[in-house]
């Protein structure tokens, strides 16, 4: 079987070796995603920087809206890699994966080859491609023009620096993570007919998970886990006044309370950081400078989006009762 | 640093944490790559190698206090504040020996402060969120409040408690609270009301973590890390159990069974969407053919839709299973799309029909609660009655249980001695599909004093102990 891409030299103990450091230290991690934006905190930093040492993926779990897909797409602008994503879904399976054989144009492919034969006239007939014959057309339609590459193979040939995420991967079944786990631990893809292509440079990998079920062992084994709270009332306070063009030091302390008394409540979604960012960007189209229980009252139904959460929030909030706030929604922009 | 994290990832073991051996090989490795004097980095490095599961934060965040704790922060600390740690530390010598006269002992002591001081200085430094104040506060209270003994085998709980009860944080909050309306000129509106007092409530539980961090680093001093581990060892929430389960494991419970009901749902939804194979769809298949020049390369199966259960529950809801009623009705209920039908019955001597609490709510909580509100449930005494309730049960709605339904029983089977009218479940047995019995009782516990289970049990298809999460979760996935 021929070896396809280059050899990359597996480290001691078949450890794939990493590449060149893409981070000095956690705190350069941490300065180089701020200046685009992205406000990692010491937990952040410090897995990103320890995955690209230790030439791991990341696991990263948490609720919605965190900013678990936004730190792929950040880590990927910082070290001016392309991102390739693998969107995962129930029923993704190797072909939509790692890779396909582009059977239409094989098919096609044989097709011509019989047409061809007939038109020569000679050989053993038509139909019947003699055993030389057959090996060609074989050696010929499993070779590359006809693999179609998805999303992993991809990331693996991929000469150029990429990050790869794969996203939500708690929605494929348990049997198919399987499929991640070579990609994941060893960087290489196994085709029978065309041997194994391995990665020239390691790309940085994050897989996210809302975690609607457990992962397997095997695969939280070879990854950094990444848990991804909902941040600190002082974090949360500066990514509003960062990611919100326009809203103030007032405003955006305000926004980031209230949010932090909604997360202490027992309700059935909590507001995440980007309906945070929502909320902040309709007060600040409101032109709200400060916000009053008046204010909270009408826009709530940005943050919330159960009605049984609206109305326990509305309560306790001590906001006078909330009634048709579906109705209201006609006066929010956007 | 190698024998260090030897013994921490035993301790992570031992706690019930499941940490593999290439897991510890990379936190090894991964040591290498953090400044070791940088101790949050170091716990990063350590948590996002050997911790793959958020509900096992808690526990790694406590052996790592323990085992990374001893030199660093109070090193740290105490060259932040070297004025007053001399001091303080002579207050500590003179104030370890005594244990109750602590108070006394230290207003005796000249350079410490009285209680009303330190009370007033807390308060400051709660009003202006002081952190490097309240930390050296904290350690004050510590010394001043806590009566620590050298060499006793506890966890350090009492000393908390016996701090924060001088401390007097409640009557703190309300000082804060005035103090704020006070500052805003008279009145708050309930809404600046709400957001001053969840400030205030987190700065105190700041001070709180600091009293715990302090008592900890002391008892690590005294004991050394490993000893104390051993007794700060807590189950993980799977493993509480329902019975003896404290105010704040109930509340970490409720959080623990949300997700779990989600993953619950998903996983059967699924089972039932991928359970079997059924025979080859004809139609689908040829369509799909087409794309391949009618070549079927991709055969269609038919997917069969097995028939869902109905269930019945019926639960004990007295005093001591209570919780376990109310987890066990919220975990039925959170699948409920995988039954046909769900109803509820709770009793103590009386029993009554609850399902009507749970139609038409999107909130199972909120039903839960009216359960316990306004439930009719005391028929004498509001003693458990197994034997009468399960009787007025097969009255009422016994004609009611068909081939198709599953009934659930829960309880301990405490009787009080009543009679236990198990002809009940044998009839009921004759017409449901299954009865299965849960106990929240460990299964040694079975049958002894007024536990007469083994009465109902001989007519159970199956009796299960469900003493945690864990066992409930893996009962109800196998019913479904």
């Amino acid at each position: 079987m021929r070896e396809v891409g280059r050899e990359s030299s597996p480290g001691p103990l078949g450890f794939p070796e990493p590449g060149p450091p893409r981070f000095e230290s956690a705190a350069d991690v941490r300065r180089r995603l701020e200046e685009i934006g992205y406000l990692a905190d010491d937990g952040i930093a410090g897995v990103v920087h320890l995955a690209d040492r230790l030439a791991k993926p990341v696991l990263v779990e948490g609720p919605a809206g965190t900013g678990k897909t936004e730190l792929a797409k950040s880590v990927a602008r910082i070290t001016s890699s392309r991102l390739i994503r693998l969107q995962c879904y129930e029923g993704l399976d190797e072909s939509k994966a790692l890779y396909e054989w582009n059977y239409r144009k094989q098919l096609l492919r044989i097709q011509a080859q019989q047409v061809v034969g007939d038109g020569a006239g000679g050989g053993p007939g038509p139909g019947q491609p003699g055993p030389p014959a057959w090996r060609a057309l074989e050696e010929d339609i499993f070779s590359e023009p006809f693999l179609l590459t998805r999303p992993l193979l991809e990331a693996i040939r991929s000469a150029e620096p990429v990050v790869l995420l794969v996203d939500e991967v708690d929605r494929v079944e348990l049997e198919t993570e399987a499929l991640l786990l070579e990609v994941l631990s060893e960087y290489q893809v196994s085709i029978p007919e065309l041997g194994t292509v391995r990665a020239e440079r390691i790309p940085m990998v994050f897989l996210t998970s809302n975690s609607t079920r457990e992962l397997s062992e095997a695969l939280k084994r070879r990854c950094l886990y990444l848990h991804l709270d909902y941040p600190t009332l002082e974090r949360e306070r500066a990514i509003v006044l960062r990611r919100v063009p326009g809203a103030g030091q007032e405003l955006a302390d305000q926004v980031a309370r209230i949010v932090r008394s909604l997360r202490t409540l027992e309700l059935k979604k909590y507001p995440s950081v980007s309906e945070t960012l929502d909320w902040a960007r309709t007060l600040v189209v409101l032109g709200v400078e400060s916000v009053d229980a008046e204010v909270a009252k009408s826009t709530l139904h940005v943050l919330l989006k159960y009605r049984s959460d609206l109305e326990r929030a509305a309560k306790e909030l001590s906001v006078a009762e909330a009634d048709g706030s579906a109705g209201r929604g006609g006066s929010v922009p956007g | 640093m190698l024998d260090v994290l030897t013994g921490f990832v035993g301790e992570l073991r031992a706690a019930g944490l499941p940490v593999s051996m290439t897991e510890a090989v990379d936190a090894a490795e991964a040591v290498h790559h953090v400044p070791l004097e940088d101790r949050q980095a170091l716990k990063y490095a350590l948590a996002s190698t050997l911790v793959k599961s958020s509900a096992h934060w808690k526990a790694f965040e406590t052996a790592f206090e323990v085992y990374f704790s001893v030199r660093t922060p109070q090193s740290a600390s105490g060259q932040g504040q070297s004025a007053e740690g001399d001091g303080e530390e002579q207050g500590e010598e003179g104030q370890q020996g005594t244990e109750e006269g602590a108070g006394s002992g230290g207003g005796g002591g000249g350079d410490t402060l009285s209680a009303e001081e330190l009370a007033e200085m807390l308060f400051r430094a709660l009003l202006s969120a002081n952190d490097a104040q309240l930390s050296a506060l904290a350690r004050r209270a510590v010394s001043r409040y806590a009566g620590m003994e050298p060499g006793r085998p506890v966890g350090g709980t009492y000393y908390l408690y016996r701090t924060l009860r001088n401390l007097d944080l409640d009557g703190m909050l309300r000082r804060l609270m005035a103090r704020a309306r006070q500052d805003a000129g008279g009145e708050l509106t309930p809404l600046e009301e709400r957001l001053a007092r969840d400030e205030f409530q987190s700065r105190l539980d700041r001070l709180r973590r600091e009293l715990e961090d302090e008592i900890r680093r002391r008892l690590v001093a005294d004991r050394g890390a490993e000893a104390l581990a051993r007794s700060l060892r807590k189950p993980l929430p799977e493993d509480i159990d329902f019975m003896h389960a404290t105010r704040q494991e109930l509340a970490d419970l409720r959080r623990a069974i949300h997700p779990l009901t989600r993953k619950l749902a998903v996983r059967l939804a699924r089972k039932r969407r991928h359970g079997r194979r059924g025979p080859l769809d004809f139609r689908s298949t040829v369509r799909h053919s087409l794309s391949t020049g009618g070549v079927p390369v991709d055969p269609k199966f038919r997917y069969p839709r097995p028939a869902k259960p109905d269930i019945f529950v019926v639960a004990d809801i007295s005093g001591s299973v209570a919780s376990f009623a109310r987890f066990t009705l919220h975990l039925v209920y959170a699948i409920s799309s995988q039954f046909s039908k769900v109803r509820a019955f709770v009793f103590i001597d009386g029993i009554d029909e609850v399902t009507r609490f749970f139609e038409g709510v999107e909130d199972v909580t909120e039903a839960l609660h009216r359960i316990n509100t306004e439930a009719d449930v005391v028929w004498v005494d509001g003693h458990s009655d197994y034997g009468h309730a399960f009787t007025v049960f097969w009255e009422r709605w016994g004609e009611e249980i068909t081939p198709r339904t599953s009934v659930l029983l829960l309880g301990d089977a405490r009787n009080n001695y009543h009679a236990s009218q198990s002809w009940v479940v044998q009839e009921m047995r004759h017409r449901a599909r299954h009865v299965y019995w849960l106990n929240p009782e460990p299964h040694a516990y079975w049958g002894t004093g007024d536990s007469i289970l083994g009465e109902y049990a001989v007519h159970c298809d199956a009796v299960f102990e469900c003493r945690n999460l864990r066992q409930l979760e893996h009962f109800v996935s196998e019913l479904a």
